[in-house]
């Protein structure tokens, strides 16, 4: 392997057959190996040859070609037009002047090519800035369309089929029991073990029952439900209405006069406000019983006795204000998942897109109003 | 077998070399026999048309020749070696000769367009990223999308989409070239355009090209070599140049089709 030619596989010679003419002879297989074949021995035979005005070819002795003889002969005419030579393409194979001619056969479109320029930061602070505006208007007009939704619901004027509705009850209700269950059940366990050891040194063990029923009533039970159907149901619509859109589902909806909003949004947002506070009763449940089930075994609290602490310290008014919390949740969370999924882009990677949007504006729309609500709750004194 | 047998033989004249031969070949889903008893040969150079009405399984014989889906029974033959007895390395090599351009385009979303061409030649090429670059400039060059490199699929329109699939399949410079429903969502001029281009890339690339369509315009104009694939009867009922098919098929239901039931 000492000769570099054949290691490559391609040779390539030059030959002077007129003062003002220079031969490029292409030998041996040209091909698309480590590298493609260079120009560079051309510029400096060019530059050695000032007074060449044509370049032709002899390709007699070439075995087999592919996109690699193509790229060297695009490379070849560049720099022949950069130094206004002449190309006499009779000598290669009819196969590569045909395929040269059909790629010079479309130019370039004017305009087409983009140019990487770079933006000033000034002037992407304020593009960022214009970007959020439009979408909190764009937020807005979603919401809006939602309450006439609603409303027309009210006076029984909105076209979606009933049984979407039961059905996706069904997938954010009662599918969703086994995780509520078991999620709430740990909450209720882990708020027991950490109260338990605080009110121990107080000789106070007997009021985890007070601190475990109250925080899941009030707000424990509620933001779990909420944190779990964002995750579970809010990824699932934007990613089910983010495909309809790239399936060009919902313009067919709406060719026909029927409102995707009533039709598509309509339901899953009713759904997921009827189930949540439903939900969140049943975690609230869970979690007391994570909370008996941790002061029985460990703290040697009677069954009983932790039943009876609870019931004098969890009042209706607490559990009320978990289920308004849960209902605003609901409300949150199937904006947050159906505006991702309406406004989702034509392409699959725009659906993925729309999912971790919605998740993640979901949980954070869930904090946003628990804090609300908290200071809220607390002015009014329930 | 004995439907096979019925088919018309090959009549080309010369003797071309098979490329692709299709053996005895059954393809299910489960239970659901969807063809069976498909045997033809495709030769080196030939432009192969599988056609046949709507639901007769004419992309699934062709996933069956990608090697997308396994047959329920028969073999698949590139060169006389079987390509789903071959071991998985084996079979890697065979699918580097393919080119596949599917009917919806099928380019990947997240990548510009020069990004699709340049992860086959990433995969299976040690060439540096410059020169992948410049070659797929020259793969769009030849579909006429010169210039439209750092495009996503997204920005450009349904026709181009479609050419830069062809640009992809094109990225090796594939042996054979598989073709599911070029035209499909195209206007007629695009779609003439693309059988030219077609036509152009076998002439200059020597290469074999398999296409799925029931376009009678591409039918005609640029397949020399076809089968037909019947739905009620689960198997291929002719095959040959479908010009000689129209002209001197006795079986009335291929008649009418490469007629448009006009005749």
């Amino acid at each position: 392997m000492t000769d570099e030619a054949t290691d490559k596989g391609y040779q390539l010679s030059f030959a002077a057959p007129a003062p003002d003419q220079l031969q490029i002879s292409l030998a041996g297989s040209w091909r698309v190996q480590q590298s493609l074949p260079s120009a560079t021995q051309l510029e400096a035979e060019l530059k050695k040859h000032p007074a060449i005005r044509q370049i032709s070819f002899d390709s007699s002795a070439m075995t087999d070609w592919d996109s690699a003889l193509l790229t060297f002969l695009v490379r070849v005419t560049a720099l022949a037009t950069q130094n206004r030579l002449k190309v006499d393409q009779g000598g290669l194979p009819d196969g590569v002047q045909r395929l040269l001619q059909l790629a010079a056969a479309v130019p370039e479109r004017k305009g087409a090519r983009r140019e990487l320029s770079k933006v000033p930061l000034l002037a992407r602070i304020g593009n960022r800035a214009s970007a959020t505006a439009g979408s909190i208007t764009e937020i807005l007009a979603f919401v809006g369309d939602a309450t006439r939704s609603l409303g027309r619901l009210l006076r029984g004027k909105a076209q979606f089929r009933a049984s979407d509705l039961v059905l996706t009850i069904q997938q954010t209700g009662s599918q969703a029991l086994g995780i509520v269950a078991l999620i709430s059940f740990l909450v209720g366990v882990i708020l027991a073990y950490i109260g338990a050891a605080q009110l121990a040194s107080f000789g106070a063990t007997m009021y985890v029952a007070d601190l475990v029923g109250i925080g899941m009533a009030r707000s424990m039970g509620a933001m779990m439900t909420g944190i779990i159907m964002a995750g579970r149901t809010g990824a699932a619509f934007a990613a089910q209405l983010g495909t309809m859109q790239v399936n060009e589902e919902t313009d067919a909806l709406e060719t026909l006069g029927i409102s995707s909003m009533d039709f598509l949004v309509l339901p899953r947002m009713l759904a997921l406000i009827l189930m949540l506070p439903l939900l969140c009763i049943y975690s609230d449940l869970f979690g007391i019983l994570g909370g008996l089930f941790v002061s029985v075994t460990t703290f040697d609290i009677g069954i009983v006795e932790y039943l009876h602490r609870t019931r004098e310290a969890v009042e209706i008014r607490h559990f009320v204000v978990g289920i308004i919390n849960a209902a605003v949740y609901g409300v949150l969370v199937a904006i947050a998942g159906c505006y991702q999924g309406i406004k989702c882009g034509r392409s699959s990677s725009a659906v993925g897109a729309a999912t971790t949007s919605a998740v993640v504006s979901g949980i954070l729309l869930i904090v946003i109003a628990t804090a609300f609500l908290t200071v809220i709750f607390n002015v009014l004194g329930v | 077998m004995s439907s096979a047998s019925e088919a018309q033989p090959l009549q080309t004249g010369t003797i071309a070399e098979a490329h692709i031969q299709v053996k005895d070949l059954t393809m299910a889903y489960g239970s659901f026999v969807v063809q069976q008893d498909l045997t033809f040969t495709i030769r080196r150079g030939d432009i192969f048309i599988i056609m046949g009405d709507s639901g007769c399984g004419k992309s699934t014989l062709l996933r069956h020749m990608v090697g997308l889906k396994q047959p329920a029974n028969g073999q698949v033959l590139y060169e006389g070696k079987d390509f789903w007895e071959a071991d998985p390395v084996a079979r890697k090599q065979f699918m580097r000769n393919f080119g596949m351009s599917y009917q919806g385009s099928a380019l990947w979303s997240s990548m510009t367009l020069a990004e699709n061409i340049a992860l086959p030649l990433q995969e299976y090429t040690e060439l540096s990223a410059a020169d992948i670059r410049e070659i797929a400039q020259l793969k769009l060059a030849l579909v006429g999308l010169a210039g439209f490199e750092d495009y996503y699929p997204s920005e450009i329109s349904g026709g181009m989409m479609k050419r830069a699939g062809l640009a992809r399949a094109m990225a090796l410079d594939p042996d054979i070239l598989y073709f599911d429903e070029p035209s499909a969502g195209l206007d007629p001029i695009s779609s003439r355009l693309l059988d030219d281009l077609i036509l152009q890339l076998r002439d200059s690339l020597g290469a074999t090209v398999v296409i799925v369509t029931h376009e009678l315009a591409s039918i005609f104009s640029i397949g020399n070599n076809s089968v037909f694939l019947d739905a009620e009867k689960k198997t291929m009922t002719a095959a040959g140049d479908p010009k000689q098919l129209r002209d001197e098929s006795t079986d009335p239901k291929i008649h009418r089709f490469l007629t448009r039931g006009e005749a």
